[in-house]
């Protein structure tokens, strides 16, 4: 089990469990955070402390303080299926 | 009938709303362009714009706006915008919408660029499932738009419903409100005993109620997705890479920001020559044609040597630079660079307690702050908002850049030719820089004395890049911003030309107002390395930055109304003759950088925050610096010299 921001650029997670408070939770789900999605880092800022991810086919930013409230389990693509 | 258009950010409901409309209204590649509800026709039907939201639920002002109109509003029908690229994420609004009522239609847009990656999407098996019409759309080059009138005109709907878990329906009906929706958003968002207690029993149960319904919706849109999208993949930009690379990122953008403000600074020159020479004709002209038809004097010479030279100077000075940065600018908006810019700065924004959007509101500054704090309204934290506001006038506008420029000129720069410009730009880049410093460092004390706060949280899309439509962009920029910033600057520019032909008209012991006015400043101008002419040049010029350095000539020369001076030698010898030193022309370029907000300026922060207490703390503020900085300055100078 990983928090999202520690998820290395290019690698998949999914998400497992969302652990803030209520407003903020809403919010990451309604943007598409959801228990079982897959999710992938594509960018790092030059400040590394926002990073865009791929999710439901969108990039969305988050900021490692928001991040680390993500818990996601690292997903291994299995090569005949890319 | 009347239509409204709500959708996510950035999936082209605006470029929908004025295909249909013609009218003038801003669409931008750029999270939540459209702020306040416009109102447009196409024959019978009414459309309204609302603002781009991800949800119903609110998270800033934008989207409160969207939610009180989607739930309190009389329409007939609402037209969800979806994005066809993303539809699972969009289909979430679909269903919060079909909860409110059920006259939805669904359009899925940018059909063509979904086509393009060879995505497809099955509109027929969607609308079947929904239970509402569904239209593919490609708004941009008009494809399906006369389908959603058609629709619009015969609209039959069955839409699904949402069922919830049991424990979910039970609340929903123990709470009890008017629709069903306003008691699904009271268990969610409401702070009520009533609604504390259902939660807390459901809490025991092992039941989070907010999470059951998202993820409930989430699941049917989930397998909705699955059943009609085909082929989803997402097109990685090698532009990313380059755009926010540690390296290459943000010397990019510097460049780009600083080419823009080049060419408009540069550009600008001569369409303002054009205008000060049409308007020195026609001056001539409306003084003749008003006296031949027995206005008397008294009124003429007030309003051609007030008013109108004020106003055509007002005009000459500003509308080329505007009309050249904003278009340009929205350009960069349009393709998408702009998020990019607050993803790469937000990291330094963030340590001092703010965010990356600030950037955005300062590269707007710079074209304009008034614009600049409109800008403001992109950022969804109230307490991070209010920060951007008070110190956008912190970064130059293009207003002040003519005067920063004639004054690094005449005083810093040799006659070597060769280092002159390279020492001219880097001069002015040191005052830029000194400006972001200083936006930073009172964004920092701001945010731990009176707007203090913990970061809240910052989710920034960065949608794909897409082609700006150009003839588009520089209408509607043209319109939007350039023309709204001139109306507002004339409006104070005329009656300060009024004010300025008095002042220099009505003598007192043969001595003209306005000189009374500067020896009276005097001590005080003295006091921080200037003099009384400069802090009156200043006084006045709160109508507009542009005109600072011409009233301040015109008081050395003792002229009665405003001169162009072009020579910048003639212009040096004036300002010598009057005491001005290299400490003088310092201290001017720090009072440039930090007085206070020009009348513009300050009326759209009075709009932006509707009170008087914000707009009187962004006069303090940069006041209270210049006056403290340029005194440091001068009064170190007396040591050495």
């Amino acid at each position: 089990m990983l928090k999202l921001n520690e998820l290395k650029k290019g690698n998949i997670g999914i998400i497992n469990n969302i652990q803030c408070k209520d407003h903020v939770k809403v919010r990451l789900m309604d943007m598409g955070f959801n228990k079982g999605d897959k999710i992938k880092l594509i960018l790092v800022s030059p400040s590394k402390t926002i990073k865009a991810y791929l999710i439901k086919n969108t990039l969305i930013s988050l900021r490692d303080s928001d991040a680390k409230k993500i818990e996601v389990e690292e997903y291994y693509e299995s090569s005949s299926n890319r | 009938m009347k239509v409204a258009l709500i959708g996510n950010p950035n999936v082209g409901k605006s470029t929908l709303f004025n295909n249909l409309t013609n009218l003038h209204q801003h669409t931008g590649n750029w999270t939540g362009k459209t702020v306040d509800i416009a109102i447009g026709h196409y024959k019978d039907i009414e459309l309204i714009d609302l603002p781009g939201t991800y949800s119903l639920i609110p998270h800033s002002e934008e989207e409160c706006v969207t939610y009180d109109y989607v739930v309190n509003g009389k329409y007939d029908i609402a037209v969800v915008v979806c994005d066809a690229l993303c539809l699972e994420r969009n289909l979430n609004l679909v269903l919060q919408t079909l909860e409110v009522t059920d006259k939805v239609i669904m359009c899925v847009n940018l059909m063509d660029e979904a086509k393009k990656r060879s995505i497809s999407i099955d509109t027929y098996k969607l609308s079947k499932l929904l239970g509402i019409p569904v239209i593919g759309m490609s708004a941009s080059k008009n494809e399906g738009i006369n389908d959603l009138i058609h629709t619009i005109h015969k609209f039959k709907t069955n839409p699904l419903t949402i069922n919830y878990d049991n424990d979910v329906e039970e609340a929903i009906m123990c709470i009890n409100k008017k629709t069903r929706f306003e008691s699904i958003y009271s268990l969610m968002k409401d702070n009520n005993k009533e609604v504390n207690l259902i939660r807390n029993h459901l809490l025991e149960k092992g039941i989070n109620i907010n999470e059951q319904i998202i993820t409930k919706k989430n699941s049917i849109t989930h397998s909705i997705a699955k059943q009609v999208v085909t082929n989803i993949n997402y097109k990685h930009s090698i532009w990313d890479k380059i755009l926010t690379n540690k390296i290459t990122g943000i010397p990019i953008m510097i460049t780009m920001l600083v080419s823009i403000l080049y060419i408009s600074i540069i550009g600008a020159n001569y369409p303002s020559e054009w205008l000060f020479k049409l308007f020195d004709y026609l001056g001539p002209v409306l003084e003749k044609t008003l006296l031949s038809i027995h206005i008397p004097e008294f009124i003429v010479n007030p309003l051609i040597y007030g008013v109108y030279k004020v106003t055509t100077w007002v005009i000459a000075v500003m509308l080329p630079p505007m009309a050249i940065f904003f278009p340009l600018f929205t350009i960069l908006e349009d393709l998408g660079v702009l998020p990019r810019i607050a993803f790469n700065l937000d990291g330094y924004f963030s340590k001092s307690n703010s965010c990356g959007k600030q950037a955005l509101t300062m590269c707007m500054g710079v074209g304009c702050n008034a614009v600049g704090v409109t800008g403001t309204r992109i950022i969804d934290s109230p307490r991070e908002k209010l920060i951007a506001i008070l110190t956008n006038s912190f970064v130059p506008c293009n207003g002040r850049f003519p005067s920063l420029i004639s004054v690094i000129t005449m005083f810093f720069i040799s006659r070597n030719i060769i280092l002159k410009s390279l020492l001219n730009a880097t001069i002015l880049a040191l005052i830029i820089v000194l400006g972001i410093f200083m936006t930073l460092l009172v964004s920092k004390i701001l945010s731990k004395t009176i707007l203090k706060g913990v970061p809240s949280l910052f989710i920034l899309e960065l949608p794909p890049y897409r082609k700006p439509q150009i003839i588009k962009v520089i209408v509607r920029s043209l319109f939007d911003r350039t023309l709204f910033v001139l109306g507002r600057s004339l409006i104070i520019a005329a009656p300060m030309g009024i004010l300025i032909y008095l002042l220099t008209n009505i003598n007192i012991n043969d001595t003209s107002l306005l000189i009374h006015i500067s020896n009276f400043l005097n001590p005080v101008g003295k006091f921080i390395g200037l003099d009384g002419v400069i802090i009156t040049g200043f006084i006045i010029g709160i109508a507009a930055n542009e005109i600072v350095v011409p009233i301040i000539m015109m008081i050395y020369i003792s002229n009665s109304y405003l001169i162009d001076i072009t020579n910048l030698n003639t212009m040096k010898q004036i300002l010598i003759n009057n005491n001005w030193t290299i400490v003088t022309a310092i201290c001017f370029l720090i009072f440039v950088l930090f007085h206070f907000p020009c009348s513009t300026t300050l009326l759209t922060i009075k709009k932006e925050t509707g009170s008087i207490k914000w707009v009187l703390l962004s006069i303090l503020i940069p006041l209270f610096i210049g006056i403290i900085m340029c005194s440091f300055v001068y009064h170190l100078s007396l040591l050495f010299y």
